[in-house]
């Protein structure tokens, strides 16, 4: 029982830990993409160390609601990790607190308090960058859903440590027209999720075609640490559910013994580092799209989820 | 490679099929259709491959080669030769309903489809004609509806040959002993009707100055 929770909170750790560093090695890689030397993979960490130890300024017209955020946007993906597999492929002492939805939900309300941050400070980019991010988001949601009962139709279960044996016992499995198109659906649903291109610009700092980054333009000093830390760690622990549950479940630590378990943390990068390689190639090769061709970009993504539900049904 | 990984193998290549097809519908410029078509043109050859491994006939194997020398180099190579400026332009082709409503209503016929060939399935037979009866349907519905929706020539033409390979996908799995012959003059059918009806559209195109059909109301230009 306690070593299940001190794996469960090792997960924690290991997501805290290494969020920042996937960042960093995917804006390395994508500079030397483009043939720059670009800043180095530990960049991340200071950023997030500077802005620390720097004072924090509050505009006076901002409510509560300004403060708190940066804590739920930093609180949320953390209370994800405690669901999702990161680690183990055997559920954790905090496993059947809540299923894949329910994850899905508590990664929304720390989207929702950024939404309605960025609109308290009355700052005229945030609110536009708000309702942007709220528009990516409803069309993302049908997606959501649609992948969510197409596994849990597959699986009989909604619970991530369930789902995740479903689709390689057998192996052949993988192979499910189903399966194949689940993961793309959820692959254009990350990207959309996660702010990348083709869907939002990461490094752009032109305030009128942003999308994600305009909420955190108010921010400075430890909130904007957090939100940054907290932007991190949600990109890292969607990648897991991607590449844990629907992937790839392999590699992950099966005993419940700590050296098991350590050993699974170089694994479960190594494969997060091949996911990267992937997303460098897709964001070297394609533009950002316009803001109104986002709906076509996910009502791809909500088809592409659709057929493979019907494909399992019938 | 044993009959239920065959079949698994057709289910998937069934899937990738009916995204090509999505992607037909979704696509903005003619180049992008194409490129769709050529892919789903492939998937089809693929499919026939497996159900020829399948239930051991020559015909289907035949069908696979007849597919893969006509469609995915052929007929993108007669339309670049006879509408090439049109092919390559990099513009928008207009068309009457937005792409994520045309995305829906895909998915609505998709569904369709699907219903329509259940009762079918108990009159067909087989393995493999759950995967390819539906989405055959599916593909021939959505080809109709890209005729419909598309206001060129062009995007029409790839419509009628994304019909065709529906019609095919569907063939393949019901009558896997269809003659040779029939397989034959079907293939080089398309290959005729996609070079007249380049050449016609090239003329449409030097005489109007667009293939918008809308347009072509009246017999006479006034």
């Amino acid at each position: 029982m306690t070593g299940r929770i001190v794996i469960n909170l090792l997960q924690v750790i290991v997501v805290m830990a290494f969020s920042p560093l996937v960042k960093g090695v995917l804006s390395r890689l994508e500079a030397m993409v483009q043939s720059k030397r670009g800043p180095c993979i530990f960049q991340p960490y200071r950023d997030i160390w500077k802005l620390l130890h720097k004072e924090e300024v509050v505009s006076e017209q901002t409510s509560w609601i300004f403060r708190i955020t940066p804590y739920v946007v930093f609180i949320t993906p953390i209370f994800v990790t405690l669901l999702i597999p990161v680690l183990t492929n055997y559920p954790l002492f905090f496993a059947f607190m809540g299923d894949m939805l329910g994850g899905g939900f508590i990664l929304a309300l720390g989207g929702f308090f950024a939404t309605i941050a960025a609109i308290d400070t009355g700052n005229p980019y945030g609110p536009m960058g708000a309702s942007r991010t709220r528009m990516v988001g409803f069309l993302a949601e049908p997606v959501f859903m649609i992948v969510f009962f197409t596994v849990s139709l597959v699986a009989g279960s909604t619970i991530p440590y369930i789902v995740q044996e479903a689709w390689i016992t057998p192996l052949s499995n993988f192979f499910e027209p189903s399966h194949v198109l689940v993961m793309l659906a959820f692959f254009m649903l990350i990207i959309a999720e996660a702010g990348r291109l083709p869907v939002d610009n990461p490094s752009g700092h032109f305030e009128l075609a942003m999308i994600d980054e305009s909420k955190l333009l108010e921010y400075s000093g430890r909130g904007a640490a957090l939100m940054k830390w907290g932007g991190a760690m949600k990109f890292f622990v969607l990648l897991c559910i991607f590449l844990n549950v629907l992937v790839s479940p392999w590699g992950l630590a099966a005993g419940t013994g700590l050296p098991e378990v350590f050993m699974a943390i170089p694994l479960v990068l190594v494969k997060i580092f091949v996911f990267i390689l992937f997303m460098v190639i897709i964001e070297s090769s394609l533009a950002k799209l316009r803001l109104f061709r986002i709906p076509e970009f996910l009502g791809a993504a909500f088809i592409t989820s659709i057929a493979a539900m019907i494909m399992y049904i019938f | 490679m044993t009959v239920s990984s065959l079949t698994q193998l057709n289910a998937l290549t069934g899937g990738l099929f009916l995204l090509s097809t999505f992607g037909i519908i979704a696509m903005r410029q003619i180049l992008g259709c194409l490129k769709m078509f050529v892919l789903q043109s492939i998937f089809l050859a693929i499919s026939a491959l497996l159900l020829g491994y399948l239930h051991q006939s020559i015909h289907l194997f035949a069908v696979a080669a007849i597919t893969l020398l006509v469609k995915p180099t052929l007929i993108p190579y007669l339309l670049q030769r006879t509408v090439g400026n049109e092919v390559t332009a990099r513009r928008e082709i207009s068309q009457l309903i937005n792409i994520p409503t045309s995305l829906l209503v895909a998915v609505g016929l998709t569904i369709v489809s699907y219903f329509v060939a259940t009762p079918l399935l108990s009159a067909a037979g087989g393995t493999t004609a759950g995967v390819n009866l539906p989405i055959g349907i599916a593909c021939l519905l959505l080809g109709a509806y890209t005729v419909t929706v598309r206001r060129e020539a062009l995007p029409q033409i790839i419509g009628i040959l994304t019909m065709e390979n529906g019609a095919f996908f569907a063939g393949i799995s019901i009558a896997p002993d269809l003659p040779l012959i029939a397989e034959l003059s079907a293939a080089f059918d398309v290959l005729v009707i996609a070079l007249v009806m380049g050449i016609l559209t090239r003329k449409i195109h030097e005489r109007m100055g667009s293939t918008t059909v809308s347009d072509l109301k009246t017999l006479k230009e006034v």
